[in-house]
């Protein structure tokens, strides 16, 4: 067992309907016991579609475990099918009905229906849902295309040098953190250097789509966490080369041009030389003009403009699943100057490349799914901002930590209906925007950090975000752990013991009232670390009790 | 001023109401759902389910939405190991806690709570919580209760948690109390006691209470006003300790409201002046507030879905004093005991269903292109997307309906959709 307070995934189960509602033609039969039709709402609530999901439910009851449970299955099929016509059918069960161990998959293939049945195998107490989805589209594609796999070492024809390549985007699901915009804009930018789409998959793709794959020249992996199962397979069966790199970030996405470039092999330069072109910010009158079109993104020159230079080293601590995470690494680092101070990601199976992210900057990455793991560590690591997930935001809220969303899980907030891609030039206008706007602005820091004592500009308060300002000592707890004073004085209890800290103070060094004091002078955003420093400094040196000399001592040792 | 009657039965009864009984796809919710509502109702507890992670993913995807500096909900997740008989379940349960403990010392509370997986394989949680309850009690209690779909629907799931409880409630001696059983918003609370007072009914109890840890006491002079109409498990268990059920129909509406207060006017030998005197505010402000809302409503016709089991009283409200008309009344579950009085009260000849096969339901209320469709979240914008005014029904569960200052607010949650509708051109 393994306490989880919030757990970064779902089942595989929900994967592979991501899968399912991502496409059109295709339904999935899930032996399920009653009350997993919850999953309906991640999609006609959190993703807001305006239809059911495809999924039919046995919907199982206690009373029917002394019966057959196999029948319901069966029956559940062949409504299934009668009613939603269905291309290809999806067969697989949830965690419990893995328990009772009805065979539904085999079950629904000796029932001749005259469509492709898919038997999903997603071994819910080992397994989570990427993997589920991953392992769902690699199965539906090979089941439809392994009839048309050509013999080994068949070479494929080459392109002629007048046809634009076509290529495949392979991943974008349902659920998936900003796939609708995303896609939009890696379409864009093929358009921009010539390349034509052939299939998106599956995200609005039908079982006949997934059978034109083949006619594609190469295969763009947009999310290796669901995609790159598949394109390996594609690529070993069809000699489909895959473009791997992700295009969040203006860096990754020229590299993501560049790899394009020598795939395809067509000349890229042109939109580089654009894209470049931008980052010096030559605005002219004519490009600033609203009706002008950036040809590329925005962020390179609000990054370099001064407003920005307050942004230099601030720490940061990013987590997600690998694909964002890695991405957010690099803009954070490369693009705007922040100082990374812990990286980690949910996604077991990618986690060797963000370990290696993690070394170049001389770090241990977090290899975890285990929420509270991760809550550890940024306490650890006293970041001034988190670029998380959905569960970071309950870490960031309880020690008090800036937060930005990059990765899934995600809720209704992160499905906006404006315009919001992660991914190409447009995804690096909104990630500036929607990183730096949690950070305090850069006058409001000054000001805060040279006079302490106003009545309304108070310790931790951020006017632009209208919040109240942070309690320096929690003599009260925060309202919304809806604990009132007087229950606490009625337990007996004290408040400080409902708010452990989460990392532990170092062992046998004290701070003295003046040394305490003047630490309390020190800008809350950056008070968390400095206080640690300067506590090693004193532990290192057999120092006991921490003054007003030794806190100044280990600021002039350590730096900012 | 004088009140009309509105507590007289009709003169005809509905005690053999035809009922549709269906089976297939449910699309409702398991009990776990309840620790939704209850972790904020009951302040000083923690609800651990003992599932899989789609458990753990049911209640953040539902719960999860509201940003927790400290979570009061969480799963012990079962894996390999554990199913495998590998790992000891008790040995896991023990140390699971004791890391949940030590996070969170201030929790007076802990409901082990089932879930699918682990009843299918067996795992004795009502043992597990008497072990541990050696080891915690009296800092934290350990309770166990089941909110697994296989075994409970949606607000069952309170139904199991107060289950869980009544053992432990303190023994009252013979005096008569009255025990106000169901979750209800604390304003509505206050009203309630606040009307008890007028007329000298006391003291009053509510279960459950706002801290786990203030129980009321239960015993022969126990009188069991329901609050809510879910509660069979419970309301059996209490009287069993001794408890008297006072039948009664729920407390929405003016009309339900009366009826319900009356009910323990009654069993208190209260005088009907002073009953009027006392209720006679409240009931004129909402007659005036009410108004407003039934000329929206009146002449629909109205869809229930099943979800919750408050669907026949919210019918009978929706009929009696919104003047609806009701195409079908959908409910996953009708005990006789818990819902006569409100059956008795609905217009003859409703058509009433337990259980559901999705599927076929939806083809009768697309057939019948109600007014406005009560229905969960799984289907809500599907059918608004089908030209269909829908009022998704766990709003119900989640907002103050009950007593005579909430019936012109539960009236307009049915009306907003439709004037919502009205409002808007794109």
């Amino acid at each position: 067992m393994e306490l989880t307070l919030w757990t970064y995934e779902g089942p595989p189960h929900v994967g592979a309907m991501r899968i399912a509602t991502a496409m059109e033609g295709v339904h999935y039969v899930l032996h399920a016991p009653q009350g997993d039709t919850y999953a309906d709402l991640l999609f006609t609530m959190i993703e807001r579609r305006d239809r059911r999901p495809p999924v039919t439910y046995t919907t199982f009851q206690a009373r029917d475990l002394g019966g057959d449970t196999a029948e319901m299955v069966k029956t559940s099929v062949r409504e299934a099918y009668e009613r939603f016509k269905p291309q290809v059918m999806l067969v697989g069960e949830s965690c419990t009905a893995e328990l009772i161990q009805d065979q539904p998959g085999s079950l629904a293939k000796g029932m001749n229906l005259p469509i492709p049945i898919v038997s999903l195998e997603l071994p819910a107490y080992s397994k989570k849902e990427n993997w589920g989805a991953s392992e769902t589209l690699y199965h539906l594609v090979r089941t439809l295309l392994l009839p048309i796999v050509p013999a080994p070492n068949t070479k494929r024809p080459q392109r002629e040098s007048h046809i634009r390549p076509k290529a495949n985007i392979i991943g974008p699901t349902a659920l998936g953190f900003r796939c609708r915009d995303d896609i939009r804009e890696v379409i864009k930018l093929l358009a921009e250097i010539g390349v034509d789409v052939n299939v998106v998959a599956p995200m609005g793709a039908t079982p006949d789509d997934l059978m034109r794959i083949p006619d594609a020249d190469f295969n763009i992996c947009l999310y290796p966490e669901i995609a790159l199962t598949t394109c390996t397979w594609l690529s070993r069966s069809f000699g489909q080369p895959t473009v791997k790199t992700v295009p969040i970030g203006v860096g990754a996405t020229r590299d993501f041009i560049a790899e394009i470039g020598k795939v395809a092999d067509i000349d890229v330069s042109q939109a580089l030389a654009r894209s470049q072109a931008d980052t010096l910010g030559n605005w002219d009158a004519a490009r600033v003009s609203s009706a002008a079109e950036v040809s590329a993104s925005r962020l390179p020159w609000y990054s370099r403009s001064v407003d920005s230079t307050y942004l230099t080293g601030k720490r940061v601590f990013i987590f997600g699943d690998a694909s964002h995470a890695l991405a957010a690494a690099r803009i954070a680092t490369e693009e705007l100057g922040f100082t990374l101070v812990g990286i980690g990601t949910y996604s077991r199976e990618f986690a060797r490349e963000v370990r290696e992210v993690a070394k170049k900057h001389g770090l241990e990455a977090v290899i975890s799914d285990d929420y509270l793991a991760v809550e550890a560590k940024v306490a650890e690591a006293a970041p001034e901002l988190v670029l998380g997930t959905q569960m970071e935001r309950h870490i960031a809220k309880r020690l008090g930590i800036p937060c930005a969303v990059i990765s899934a899980p995600i809720h209704v907030q992160d499905v906006p209906a404006r315009y919001s891609p992660q991914m190409g030039w447009e995804g690096a206008n909104v990630i500036f925007d929607s990183w730096v706007h949690p950070l305090m602005m850069g006058l409001e820091e000054h000001l805060i950090g040279m006079f302490r004592e106003d009545f309304e500009f108070a310790e931790g308060h951020m006017s632009h975000l209208h919040t109240a300002p942070a309690q320096e000592n929690r003599h009260e707890l925060p309202r919304e752990t809806g604990i009132s004073e007087q229950a606490i004085a009625s337990t007996g209890g004290s408040n400080q013991a409902v708010l452990i800290p989460v990392a532990q103070a170092v062992e046998g060094v004290t701070w003295s009232a003046d040394g305490e004091a003047e630490l309390k002078k020190i800008p809350f955003f950056v008070r968390g670390k400095i206080k640690r420093n300067t506590e090693k400094y004193a532990s290192d040196r057999g120092i006991t009790s921490i003054t007003v000399e030794t806190l100044y001592d280990a600021k002039a040792a350590i730096g900012k | 001023m004088a009140l009309e009657p509105c507590t007289e039965v009709p003169t005809k009864i509905n005690t053999d109401i035809p009922v549709l009984k269906e089976r297939g796809q449910r699309e409702v919710f398991c009990g776990l759902t309840g620790i939704v509502w209850l972790h904020r109702k009951m302040q000083d507890a923690f609800f651990l389910v003992v599932g899989s992670r789609t458990c753990a993913h049911l209640i953040q995807s539902a719960a999860g939405v509201m940003i927790f500096a400290e979570p009061r909900f969480g799963t012990a997740i079962l894996g390999e190991r554990d199913l495998a008989g590998l790992a000891d379940a008790n040995e896991e349960l023990d140390r699971v806690v004791d890391q949940l403990l030590e996070r969170r010392p201030d929790i007076g509370t802990l409901f082990l709570v089932g879930s699918c997986p682990s009843e299918v394989i067996k795992l004795d949680l009502a043992k597990a919580a008497e072990r541990l309850n050696q080891r915690f009690f009296p800092k934290v209690r350990i309770l166990n209760y089941s909110g697994s779909g296989i075994e409970t629907t949606f607000t069952q799931g309170e139904d199991a948690c107060l289950g869980s409880m009544v053992p432990v409630l303190p023994r009252s001696y013979d005096e008569p109390s009255l025990m106000v059983v169901g979750s209800l918003a604390d304003v509505v609370e206050d009203q309630f006691q606040r009307l008890f007072d007028k007329m000298g009914i006391g003291p009053v109890y509510f279960f459950p209470p706002r801290r786990a840890a203030n129980l009321p006491p239960v015993g022969k002079g126990t009188k069991l006003l329901l609050a809510q109409p879910f509660l069979g498990e419970t309301v059996r268990s209490l009287i069993s300790r001794g408890a008297t059920l006072l039948p009664s129909p729920y407390p929405f509406g003016i009309e339900g409201t009366t009826a319900w207060l009356k009910t323990a006017a009654d069993a208190w030998n209260i005088d009907s002046n002073l009953f009027e005197e006392a209720i006679a505010p409240a009931a004129a402000r909402a007659k005036i507030a009410l108004e407003r809302y039934r000329q929206a409503l009146t002449g629909r016709k109205a869809f229930l879905f099943p979800d919750s089991q408050l669907e026949i009283p919210l019918a009978r409200f929706l009929s009696r004093e919104c003047g609806m008309e009701l195409v079908e009344v959908g409910t996953p579950y009708i005990d006789r005991l818990l819902m006569d009085s409100e059956i008795n009260l609905l217009p003859v000849g409703t058509a009433l269903s337990e259980g559901q096969d999705v599927e076929k339901q939806l083809d009768r209320c697309r057939e019948a292109r109600p007014d406005i469709t009560v229905c969960g979240l799984g289907l809500a914008n599907p059918l608004e997307a089908e030209g269909m005014a829908t009022k998704w029904s766990i709003e119900l569960v989640f907002s103050p309906i009950h007593g005579y200052d909430q019936a012109a607010d539960l009236a307009e949650l049915f009306a907003r959709p439709l004037e919502r509708r009205r409002r808007l051109t794109v």
